[in-house]
Protein backbone atom coordinates (compact mmCIF):
# COMPACT_ATOMS: atom_id res chain seq x y z
CA UNK A 1 0.00 0.00 0.00
CA UNK A 2 1.45 3.08 -1.03
CA UNK A 3 1.30 6.54 0.35
CA UNK A 4 0.59 9.75 -1.56
CA UNK A 5 1.77 13.08 -1.00
CA UNK A 6 -1.26 15.84 -0.91
CA UNK A 7 0.00 19.36 -0.67
CA UNK A 8 -2.25 21.27 1.18
CA UNK A 9 -0.52 24.90 2.89
CA UNK A 10 -3.64 25.99 4.24
CA UNK A 11 -4.32 27.96 7.84
CA UNK A 12 -5.81 25.34 10.07
CA UNK A 13 -8.05 27.89 10.72
CA UNK A 14 -9.49 29.31 7.65
CA UNK A 15 -12.44 27.72 7.95
CA UNK A 16 -12.82 29.56 11.16
CA UNK A 17 -12.24 32.65 9.77
CA UNK A 18 -14.56 32.30 6.50
CA UNK A 19 -17.44 31.79 8.72
CA UNK A 20 -16.58 35.13 10.62
CA UNK A 21 -16.30 37.03 7.68
CA UNK A 22 -19.80 35.70 6.72
CA UNK A 23 -20.85 37.25 10.46
CA UNK A 24 -18.99 40.33 9.83
CA UNK A 25 -21.25 40.67 6.10
CA UNK A 26 -24.30 39.96 8.22
CA UNK A 27 -23.20 42.64 11.04
CA UNK A 28 -21.92 45.00 8.07
CA UNK A 29 -25.24 44.52 6.27
CA UNK A 30 -27.25 46.13 9.20
CA UNK A 31 -24.72 49.14 9.64
CA UNK A 32 -23.96 47.66 13.25
CA UNK A 33 -20.83 47.59 14.95
CA UNK A 34 -19.30 44.42 16.46
CA UNK A 35 -16.90 44.17 19.66
CA UNK A 36 -15.40 41.31 20.58
CA UNK A 37 -14.90 41.40 24.53
CA UNK A 38 -12.59 39.31 26.22
CA UNK A 39 -10.36 38.81 29.58
CA UNK A 40 -9.87 35.84 32.21
CA UNK A 41 -12.76 34.70 34.43
CA UNK A 42 -13.31 37.32 36.44
CA UNK A 43 -11.09 40.14 35.18
CA UNK A 44 -15.23 42.38 35.25
CA UNK A 45 -16.17 42.10 31.83
CA UNK A 46 -19.65 42.22 33.41
CA UNK A 47 -19.44 44.86 35.43
CA UNK A 48 -17.66 47.14 33.25
CA UNK A 49 -20.62 46.33 30.21
CA UNK A 50 -23.42 47.04 33.36
CA UNK A 51 -21.73 50.59 33.79
CA UNK A 52 -21.86 51.52 30.20
CA UNK A 53 -24.31 50.01 28.19
CA UNK A 54 -27.60 51.85 29.09
CA UNK A 55 -25.77 55.09 28.98
CA UNK A 56 -24.35 55.84 25.40
CA UNK A 57 -26.65 58.56 23.74
CA UNK A 58 -27.83 57.60 20.41
CA UNK A 59 -26.05 53.94 20.16
CA UNK A 60 -28.53 51.24 20.88
CA UNK A 61 -26.86 48.30 22.36
CA UNK A 62 -26.90 44.40 22.19
CA UNK A 63 -25.14 41.96 23.94
CA UNK A 64 -24.14 38.31 23.20
CA UNK A 65 -23.36 36.95 26.22
CA UNK A 66 -21.43 33.68 26.11
CA UNK A 67 -20.95 31.37 28.75
CA UNK A 68 -20.06 27.44 29.11
CA UNK A 69 -22.75 27.82 31.69
CA UNK A 70 -26.12 29.54 32.97
CA UNK A 71 -27.51 32.97 32.28
CA UNK A 72 -26.52 34.75 35.63
CA UNK A 73 -24.33 37.42 33.08
CA UNK A 74 -27.07 37.56 30.95
CA UNK A 75 -29.66 38.47 33.37
CA UNK A 76 -27.97 41.24 35.19
CA UNK A 77 -27.61 42.77 31.64
CA UNK A 78 -31.08 42.67 30.73
CA UNK A 79 -32.48 43.71 34.18
CA UNK A 80 -30.91 47.05 32.39
CA UNK A 81 -33.36 46.95 29.40
CA UNK A 82 -30.58 45.41 26.88
CA UNK A 83 -31.32 43.19 24.35
CA UNK A 84 -29.43 40.16 25.53
CA UNK A 85 -28.97 36.91 24.06
CA UNK A 86 -27.55 33.85 25.70
CA UNK A 87 -25.54 31.70 24.11
CA UNK A 88 -24.34 29.02 26.39
CA UNK A 89 -21.16 26.43 24.67
CA UNK A 90 -22.17 23.27 26.30
CA UNK A 91 -26.00 22.43 26.96
CA UNK A 92 -24.01 19.82 29.72
CA UNK A 93 -21.21 20.21 31.59
CA UNK A 94 -17.67 20.76 30.20
CA UNK A 95 -18.34 22.76 27.13
CA UNK A 96 -16.17 24.88 25.10
CA UNK A 97 -13.56 27.42 26.65
CA UNK A 98 -14.49 30.28 23.86
CA UNK A 99 -16.75 31.08 21.21
CA UNK A 100 -15.69 30.81 17.49
CA UNK A 101 -17.29 32.18 14.39
CA UNK A 102 -19.83 28.94 13.89
CA UNK A 103 -21.27 29.46 17.64
CA UNK A 104 -22.26 33.16 16.97
CA UNK A 105 -23.33 32.30 13.36
CA UNK A 106 -25.57 30.01 15.12
CA UNK A 107 -26.88 33.14 17.34
CA UNK A 108 -26.94 35.51 14.38
CA UNK A 109 -31.11 35.06 13.30
CA UNK A 110 -31.76 35.70 17.46
CA UNK A 111 -29.93 38.94 17.43
CA UNK A 112 -31.99 41.79 17.01
CA UNK A 113 -29.91 42.94 14.56
CA UNK A 114 -32.38 45.92 12.86
CA UNK A 115 -32.81 47.06 16.53
CA UNK A 116 -29.30 48.06 17.59
CA UNK A 117 -26.28 49.53 16.30
CA UNK A 118 -23.50 48.28 18.44
CA UNK A 119 -22.71 44.63 19.52
CA UNK A 120 -20.90 43.50 22.28
CA UNK A 121 -19.89 39.69 22.36
CA UNK A 122 -19.10 38.95 25.88
CA UNK A 123 -16.81 35.78 25.01
CA UNK A 124 -15.72 33.27 27.53
CA UNK A 125 -13.20 33.92 30.28
CA UNK A 126 -10.28 32.69 29.35
CA UNK A 127 -7.14 34.93 28.25
CA UNK A 128 -6.05 32.01 25.77
CA UNK A 129 -8.51 29.99 22.99
CA UNK A 130 -10.90 33.12 22.45
CA UNK A 131 -7.87 35.40 20.89
CA UNK A 132 -7.25 32.45 18.10
CA UNK A 133 -11.03 32.72 17.08
CA UNK A 134 -12.36 35.34 15.42
CA UNK A 135 -16.49 35.45 15.41
CA UNK A 136 -16.66 38.64 13.02
CA UNK A 137 -16.02 41.23 14.74
CA UNK A 138 -15.10 44.81 14.06
CA UNK A 139 -12.64 45.12 17.65
CA UNK A 140 -11.60 43.24 20.13
CA UNK A 141 -11.39 44.49 23.47
CA UNK A 142 -9.62 42.70 26.56
CA UNK A 143 -10.04 43.53 30.08
CA UNK A 144 -6.87 42.99 32.37
CA UNK A 145 -7.31 43.34 36.50
CA UNK A 146 -4.91 44.54 38.70
CA UNK A 147 -4.86 41.54 40.77
CA UNK A 148 -4.02 39.50 37.77
CA UNK A 149 -0.29 40.73 37.93
CA UNK A 150 2.04 42.63 36.15
CA UNK A 151 3.68 39.53 34.08
CA UNK A 152 0.09 38.59 32.30
CA UNK A 153 1.45 40.55 28.84
CA UNK A 154 4.19 38.42 28.57
CA UNK A 155 2.63 35.09 29.74
CA UNK A 156 -0.67 35.71 27.34
CA UNK A 157 1.06 37.66 24.24
CA UNK A 158 -1.31 35.88 21.68
CA UNK A 159 -4.29 38.07 23.74
CA UNK A 160 -2.64 41.18 24.41
CA UNK A 161 -1.66 41.61 20.48
CA UNK A 162 -5.25 40.50 19.29
CA UNK A 163 -6.89 43.12 21.47
CA UNK A 164 -7.16 46.89 20.04
CA UNK A 165 -8.09 48.22 23.18
CA UNK A 166 -6.99 47.25 26.96
CA UNK A 167 -9.10 48.02 29.95
CA UNK A 168 -6.85 47.99 33.30
CA UNK A 169 -10.05 46.86 35.63
CA UNK A 170 -10.04 47.19 39.45
CA UNK A 171 -7.68 50.11 39.91
CA UNK A 172 -9.56 51.08 42.72
CA UNK A 173 -7.74 48.01 44.48
CA UNK A 174 -4.57 49.59 44.05
CA UNK A 175 -3.60 51.41 47.56
CA UNK A 176 -3.97 47.93 48.67
CA UNK A 177 -2.13 45.50 46.81
CA UNK A 178 1.30 44.98 45.97
CA UNK A 179 0.86 45.97 41.74
CA UNK A 180 2.98 48.43 39.81
CA UNK A 181 0.79 49.93 37.00
CA UNK A 182 4.21 51.06 35.12
CA UNK A 183 5.01 47.92 35.02
CA UNK A 184 2.19 46.49 33.28
CA UNK A 185 2.14 49.11 31.03
CA UNK A 186 5.52 48.58 29.92
CA UNK A 187 4.93 44.97 29.30
CA UNK A 188 1.75 45.59 27.37
CA UNK A 189 3.64 48.13 25.34
CA UNK A 190 6.51 45.59 24.66
CA UNK A 191 3.95 42.77 23.64
CA UNK A 192 1.62 45.32 22.03
CA UNK A 193 3.61 48.03 21.16
CA UNK A 194 1.07 51.55 21.42
CA UNK A 195 -1.88 49.81 21.81
CA UNK A 196 -4.64 51.60 23.63
CA UNK A 197 -5.08 51.24 27.10
CA UNK A 198 -7.89 52.84 30.00
CA UNK A 199 -7.69 52.82 33.59
CA UNK A 200 -10.49 51.80 35.03
CA UNK A 201 -12.68 50.95 38.52
CA UNK A 202 -15.72 48.98 37.35
CA UNK A 203 -16.87 49.51 41.19
CA UNK A 204 -15.93 53.08 41.51
CA UNK A 205 -16.31 54.38 38.52
CA UNK A 206 -13.23 55.87 37.59
CA UNK A 207 -12.20 55.82 34.27
CA UNK A 208 -15.72 54.50 33.10
CA UNK A 209 -16.28 57.97 31.11
CA UNK A 210 -12.73 56.75 28.97
CA UNK A 211 -14.40 53.63 28.65
CA UNK A 212 -17.69 55.25 27.23
CA UNK A 213 -16.06 57.70 24.77
CA UNK A 214 -14.35 54.90 23.08
CA UNK A 215 -17.09 53.05 22.81
CA UNK A 216 -19.31 56.09 21.13
CA UNK A 217 -16.72 56.83 18.94
CA UNK A 218 -16.27 53.46 17.76
CA UNK A 219 -20.74 53.11 16.72
CA UNK A 220 -19.76 56.58 15.20
CA UNK A 221 -17.18 55.36 12.87
CA UNK A 222 -18.83 55.81 9.05
CA UNK A 223 -18.77 51.88 7.40
CA UNK A 224 -16.58 49.31 8.01
CA UNK A 225 -13.75 49.31 10.70
CA UNK A 226 -10.96 46.61 10.04
CA UNK A 227 -10.07 44.46 13.06
CA UNK A 228 -6.32 44.08 12.52
CA UNK B 1 -5.57 24.35 26.32
CA UNK B 2 -6.33 25.86 23.24
CA UNK B 3 -5.00 22.83 21.78
CA UNK B 4 -8.48 20.87 21.97
CA UNK B 5 -9.83 23.66 19.40
CA UNK B 6 -6.99 23.66 17.27
CA UNK B 7 -6.72 19.71 16.60
CA UNK B 8 -10.54 20.04 15.51
CA UNK B 9 -9.49 22.66 13.13
CA UNK B 10 -6.39 20.38 11.98
CA UNK B 11 -8.82 17.27 11.27
CA UNK B 12 -11.35 19.15 9.46
CA UNK B 13 -9.01 20.92 7.10
CA UNK B 14 -6.95 17.52 6.94
CA UNK B 15 -10.73 15.73 6.16
CA UNK B 16 -11.59 18.54 3.37
CA UNK B 17 -7.89 17.68 1.36
CA UNK B 18 -8.32 13.97 1.63
CA UNK B 19 -11.03 13.18 -0.29
CA UNK B 20 -12.07 10.40 1.38
CA UNK B 21 -8.35 8.60 1.28
CA UNK B 22 -6.94 7.42 4.61
CA UNK B 23 -4.58 9.91 5.84
CA UNK B 24 -1.44 8.34 7.11
CA UNK B 25 0.36 11.24 8.10
CA UNK B 26 -0.33 15.04 8.61
CA UNK B 27 2.42 17.62 8.69
CA UNK B 28 1.73 20.80 10.27
CA UNK B 29 4.49 24.37 10.60
CA UNK B 30 3.44 25.74 13.78
CA UNK B 31 4.78 28.81 14.43
CA UNK B 32 5.94 29.46 18.29
CA UNK B 33 4.35 32.60 18.16
CA UNK B 34 1.09 30.57 18.25
CA UNK B 35 1.87 29.23 21.74
CA UNK B 36 0.59 25.38 20.86
CA UNK B 37 2.56 22.85 22.87
CA UNK B 38 2.68 19.93 20.40
CA UNK B 39 2.72 17.45 23.04
CA UNK B 40 -1.35 18.18 24.27
CA UNK B 41 -1.88 18.65 20.37
CA UNK B 42 -0.90 15.00 19.68
CA UNK B 43 -3.05 14.01 22.59
CA UNK B 44 -6.19 15.87 21.45
CA UNK B 45 -5.68 14.89 17.84
CA UNK B 46 -5.57 11.54 18.52
CA UNK B 47 -9.18 11.82 19.89
CA UNK B 48 -10.53 14.57 17.62
CA UNK B 49 -9.38 11.99 14.62
CA UNK B 50 -11.09 9.17 15.77
CA UNK B 51 -14.14 8.13 12.82
CA UNK B 52 -12.43 10.38 10.65
CA UNK B 53 -10.43 9.65 8.14
CA UNK B 54 -8.00 10.42 10.35
CA UNK B 55 -8.16 8.13 12.44
CA UNK B 56 -4.87 6.75 13.75
CA UNK B 57 -2.94 9.51 11.65
CA UNK B 58 0.57 10.67 12.49
CA UNK B 59 0.85 14.09 13.29
CA UNK B 60 4.21 15.73 12.58
CA UNK B 61 5.01 18.99 13.25
CA UNK B 62 7.59 21.45 11.86
CA UNK B 63 8.49 24.73 14.67
CA UNK B 64 8.44 27.62 13.14
CA UNK B 65 10.51 30.83 14.92
CA UNK B 66 9.50 33.70 15.63
CA UNK B 67 10.88 36.75 13.31
CA UNK B 68 9.71 40.12 12.83
CA UNK B 69 10.54 43.27 10.47
CA UNK B 70 10.55 46.90 11.11
CA UNK B 71 9.68 48.68 8.43
CA UNK B 72 11.04 51.69 8.88
CA UNK B 73 14.79 50.37 9.37
CA UNK B 74 14.27 47.57 6.90
CA UNK B 75 15.52 45.25 9.38
CA UNK B 76 14.19 41.89 10.32
CA UNK B 77 15.51 39.78 13.60
CA UNK B 78 14.26 36.37 15.96
CA UNK B 79 12.57 37.06 19.24
CA UNK B 80 12.45 34.02 22.14
CA UNK B 81 10.62 36.31 24.54
CA UNK B 82 7.15 38.30 23.37
CA UNK B 83 9.21 41.81 22.45
CA UNK B 84 7.83 43.16 19.60
CA UNK B 85 9.20 46.66 19.45
CA UNK B 86 12.18 47.39 17.14
CA UNK B 87 15.41 46.87 19.28
CA UNK B 88 16.74 48.99 16.90
CA UNK B 89 14.65 52.49 16.22
CA UNK B 90 12.39 52.22 19.06
CA UNK B 91 9.54 52.03 17.15
CA UNK B 92 6.26 49.96 16.74
CA UNK B 93 5.94 49.79 12.88
CA UNK B 94 6.93 46.03 13.05
CA UNK B 95 5.40 43.19 11.55
CA UNK B 96 5.71 39.36 12.25
CA UNK B 97 7.75 37.84 9.32
CA UNK B 98 7.04 34.55 10.33
CA UNK B 99 5.94 32.59 13.63
CA UNK B 100 2.20 33.03 13.28
CA UNK B 101 1.94 30.16 11.14
CA UNK B 102 -0.62 27.33 11.89
CA UNK B 103 -0.84 25.63 8.78
CA UNK B 104 -1.76 21.87 7.53
CA UNK B 105 1.44 21.60 4.84
CA UNK B 106 1.19 18.58 3.48
CA UNK B 107 -1.30 15.13 3.99
CA UNK B 108 0.36 11.83 3.00
CA UNK B 109 -2.80 9.36 1.99
CA UNK B 110 -3.47 5.87 1.47
CA UNK B 111 -5.58 5.07 -1.64
CA UNK B 112 -8.97 6.10 -2.52
CA UNK B 113 -11.32 4.35 -0.63
CA UNK B 114 -13.09 2.64 -3.24
CA UNK B 115 -9.65 0.69 -3.34
CA UNK B 116 -9.97 -0.27 0.28
CA UNK B 117 -13.80 -1.91 -0.27
CA UNK B 118 -13.65 -5.32 -0.66
CA UNK B 119 -10.70 -5.71 1.34
CA UNK B 120 -10.71 -7.58 4.86
CA UNK B 121 -10.97 -4.40 7.35
CA UNK B 122 -7.86 -5.76 8.98
CA UNK B 123 -6.00 -4.33 6.15
CA UNK B 124 -6.93 -0.95 6.43
CA UNK B 125 -4.86 -0.32 9.55
CA UNK B 126 -1.24 -0.93 7.94
CA UNK B 127 1.18 -1.40 10.44
CA UNK B 128 3.34 1.35 10.98
CA UNK B 129 6.90 -0.97 10.29
CA UNK B 130 5.69 -2.15 6.81
CA UNK B 131 7.84 -1.89 5.03
CA UNK B 132 5.97 -0.89 1.82
CA UNK B 133 4.78 2.14 3.52
CA UNK B 134 8.56 2.89 4.85
CA UNK B 135 9.63 3.27 1.16
CA UNK B 136 6.91 5.38 0.37
CA UNK B 137 8.19 6.26 -3.19
CA UNK B 138 5.39 7.80 -4.48
CA UNK B 139 5.85 10.53 -1.78
CA UNK B 140 6.30 13.67 -4.22
CA UNK B 141 9.61 15.57 -2.63
CA UNK B 142 9.42 18.79 -1.03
Amino acid sequence: MHRTKVKVVEEALDANNTIAQANRADFDRADVKVINFMSAPGAGKTTLLERVVADLPGVRVGVLEGDVQGSMDADRLASLHVPVTQLNTDPSFGGECHLDANMVRSAVPELPLDDIDLLIIENVGNLVCPAEFKVGEDMRVMVTSVTEGEEKPLKYPLMFRACELVLINKIDLLPHIDFDVERLLYNIDQVHPDVETILVSARTGEGIDSWREWLLRLAAREGAVAAG
Amino acid sequence: MHELSLSSAVVNTAVKHAGGRRVEVVNLRIGKLRQVVPDTLEFYFAFVAGDTVCEGAKLNYEIIDARLRCNPCAKEWGIEIPAFRCPHCGGSDVEVASGNEFEVESLEVGPPEEALQGRPAGDLEAPADDPEIEEAECIAPR
